[in-house]
């Protein structure tokens, strides 16, 4: 018997479900569970209360992240509240037997960061995690979703997750992107054309020449913003570029014996087959994609650097009206504006959107030979100490340190701000992040999203610039 | 951790008639560092709900005096979406309300809704845009009766409105059931998903 032709997404769903519930939703199950210090504390404490163990501790890898501080790792947390919560995550790592990736290891990072980068992440596998920016993981062809804490509380107890089967969304980026123009680029350009709630309740598949020629990092990125424009996940699926990434790593499958290449052999069958059907599909020219830059306090607020703050006015319903007047006024612009040559004060270069050796690879070759403008302060926070110490062997920290920005240990640091890294109110930052909602990087700070070169040639210039002219320049 | 059941609830409604409300603004990531499910009501909405000395902020709608003790948040589309943090929910939760009615939710805020007793209602743009103008119209002392069990929202003058919901959350927020033990009690189809994949 022929099976039907299939997407990406039906090929790992399927070949996930346990058991298909009378009421409709199945019980998937999942491969790899990250876990972090910030939504896993009340599910332990639910284990405990209840008697109940984990699973597979083996299937599950914990790492702390989101609070963590990023300057001298040798003195202690002094934050009180944060250092609990770091040792309540490293007693539940102990009494639960999970391996835990702690501020003394090497390996530690963003948890979106380490997971690829230790080969741990692989392509067809499910991976969950108590984070929205699990989405990244798709760029491996995995299906991977953020979960809220109980739901992380349900995979430790029983490995598995009940789950509606989500709908399907083809975004094609044909032709090529321009010089200077990023995954980033792509990625907020999508969010403006759809809008962040444009794929609710959809699985995205990115495909197209342009995905195509993506390396791994440029292709996280793209699957990292994918809950931004309301995706419950991203997925590309997996090619050479693919494997060519995780041959040789950690946790991968095994190079001798063939254990790795009878893997790819498998991860090879997960792409699409022709003929198979998407519920939506939205099709992009890279062409015609140009630096993007956010205007206002959600990432759908987005225009190329060479436009200007829209007017509220122009916007079709009332609720979009509302949402443009109240981010201009947080944002402190006028409409009509001109994006570029807008002052900044602060530069981040982070997160697990943009933190990986590509991406600061990108803004050391903007920012080699220059100094940080006067009265800006900038930050460069590697996603992972693996990328640090890759950074560092390769001279980057020296190119940062001598431009006057600031050198990190990892971590999520001012995407949200959870630990001392955050803007001052009325601050204004060109970040790498992926969310400018109000009060992210600090109540009262006003975040402008962009790739990593145009964030640091902002840097550089004190204002936001076109990143395209500035390497002619 | 098991959910309090939601099975008809009849309460005094808050409006906050803004789009795209994501779980930052909810519960700003400077409280979540607590460990524990508890203490985020009081934190609800911070920073739009307290001005930056630690006053109430009037203007706020939560902070109308009309809402005081509101059980019901009438939302404006995509709600709750960005972070995955739960503890939006457990913050609405404590706060006092048992339903949000919008016309979407984010994926993820919808699902930890269900695991929290908290009933996300979806309604239609006409429904919803009916409710706000009524709320307005009563000047914001507004009621309405959201029963789960036959899907429906009403008020006492004449709206009436259905709302779909998987049967597999309904159930689950009718009984208040715990789905891990209901899990659990599949232990020998996982045993035998991890035996045909060793």
């Amino acid at each position: 018997m022929r099976l039907p032709a299939r997407t990406l997404f039906e090929k790992v769903w399927d070949a996930h479900v346990v058991h298909r519930l009378p009421e409709g939703p199945e019980l998937l199950y999942v491969d790899l569970h990250l876990v972090h210090e910030v939504t896993s504390p009340q599910a332990f404490e639910g284990l405990r209360l209840a008697g109940r163990r984990v699973r597979r501790p083996d299937l599950t890898i914990a790492t702390v992240d989101h609070n963590v501080p990023t300057d001298d790792r040798t003195l202690p947390v002094a934050d009180p509240v944060s250092a609990r919560q770091l040792e309540a995550l490293a007693a539940n790592a102990r009494e639960f037997g999970i391996e835990l990736f702690d501020l003394a290891s090497p390996r530690q990072g963003i948890v979106h960061v380490i997971g690829p980068e230790l080969g741990l992440t692989q392509p067809g596998m499910l991976i969950v995690c108590g984070d929205s920016h699990t989405s990244t993981h798709g760029a491996f062809g995995a299906l991977a979703f953020g979960i809220g804490t109980s739901e992380v509380e349900h995979v430790l107890a029983t490995q598995c997750l009940v789950a509606s089967r989500p709908k399907t969304m083809e975004v094609r980026f044909d032709g090529t992107l321009g010089p200077g123009v990023t995954a980033k680029d792509m990625i907020l350009a999508l969010i403006g054309r759809i809008g962040t709630a444009g794929a609710t309740g959809h699985v995205i598949e990115y495909s197209g020449d342009a995905v195509r020629r993506l390396s791994m990092e440029g292709r996280m990125t793209v699957c990292n913003m994918s809950i931004e424009a309301g995706a419950r996940a991203g997925m590309i699926a997996p090619d050479d570029v693919t494997f060519a990434y995780l041959a040789g790593r950690p946790r991968a499958p095994e190079g001798e014996g063939g254990g790795f290449r009878r893997a790819v052999e498998t991860w090879r069958a997960l792409g699409t087959d022709e003929g198979a059907e998407f519920d939506a599909r939205v099709t992009l020219a890279a062409e015609v994609i140009a630096p993007q830059v956010t205007w206002g306090t959600s990432p759908g607020m987005v225009v190329e650097i060479t436009g200007r703050v829209p007017d509220p006015a122009g916007f079709a319903s009332a609720a979009e009206r509302q949402a443009a007047e109240r981010a201009l006024q947080y944002m402190n612009l006028k409409p009509g504006t001109p994006l570029e040559g807008l002052p900044i004060d602060r530069v981040f270069l982070g997160s697990c959107t943009n933190a990986r050796i590509e991406d600061l690879r990108s803004a050391a070759r903007v920012v080699r030979g220059r100094k940080v403008a006067s009265g800006v302060r900038a930050l460069v926070v590697p996603g992972s100490q693996h990328v640090k110490a890759q950074a560092e062997a390769e001279g980057l920290d020296r190119v940062f340190r001598e431009a006057g920005f600031e050198w990190r240990n990892s971590g999520c640091s001012m995407c949200l701000g959870m630990n001392p890294d955050v803007l001052a109110s009325g601050e204004r930052c060109a970040a790498t992040s992926n969310r400018n909602f109000e009060g992210r990087q600090g109540r009262g700070g006003r975040t402008h999203l962009m790739s990593p070169a145009m964030a640091a040639a902002a840097g550089i210039a004190g204002r936001l610039v076109d990143v395209r002219r500035w390497s002619a320049a | 951790m098991t959910p309090p059941p939601f099975t008809r609830h009849a309460g005094r409604v808050a409006a906050l008639p803004r789009a795209n409300v994501d779980t930052d603004q909810i519960v700003p990531k400077q409280f979540l560092k607590r460990i524990e499910r508890s203490g985020f009501g009081p934190v609800l909405f911070h920073d739009w709900r307290y001005r930056g000395d630690g006053s109430p902020d009037p203007a706020f709608e939560l902070n109308h005096p009309e809402a005081a003790q509101a059980t019901l948040l009438l939302a404006g589309a995509n709600f709750g979406c960005g972070s995955s943090r739960e503890h939006a929910v457990w913050a609405l939760r404590e706060y006092g309300f048992r339903a949000v009615l919008a016309e979407s939710f984010a994926d993820i805020f919808f699902a930890n809704c269900c695991q929290n007793g908290l009933l996300p209602v979806r309604l239609g743009t006409g429904e919803m845009r009916e409710l706000f103008a009524r709320y307005a119209r009563a000047g914001g002392r507004y009621d309405l009766v959201v029963d789960l069990a036959a899907q429906t929202v009403q008020d006492a003058h004449g709206f009436r409105a259905a709302f779909a919901i998987d049967p597999y959350r309904r159930d689950m927020l009718l009984h208040g059931l715990d789905e891990i033990g209901r899990t659990l009690l599949e232990g020998d189809r996982i045993a035998a998903y991890e035996r045909s994949r060793a």
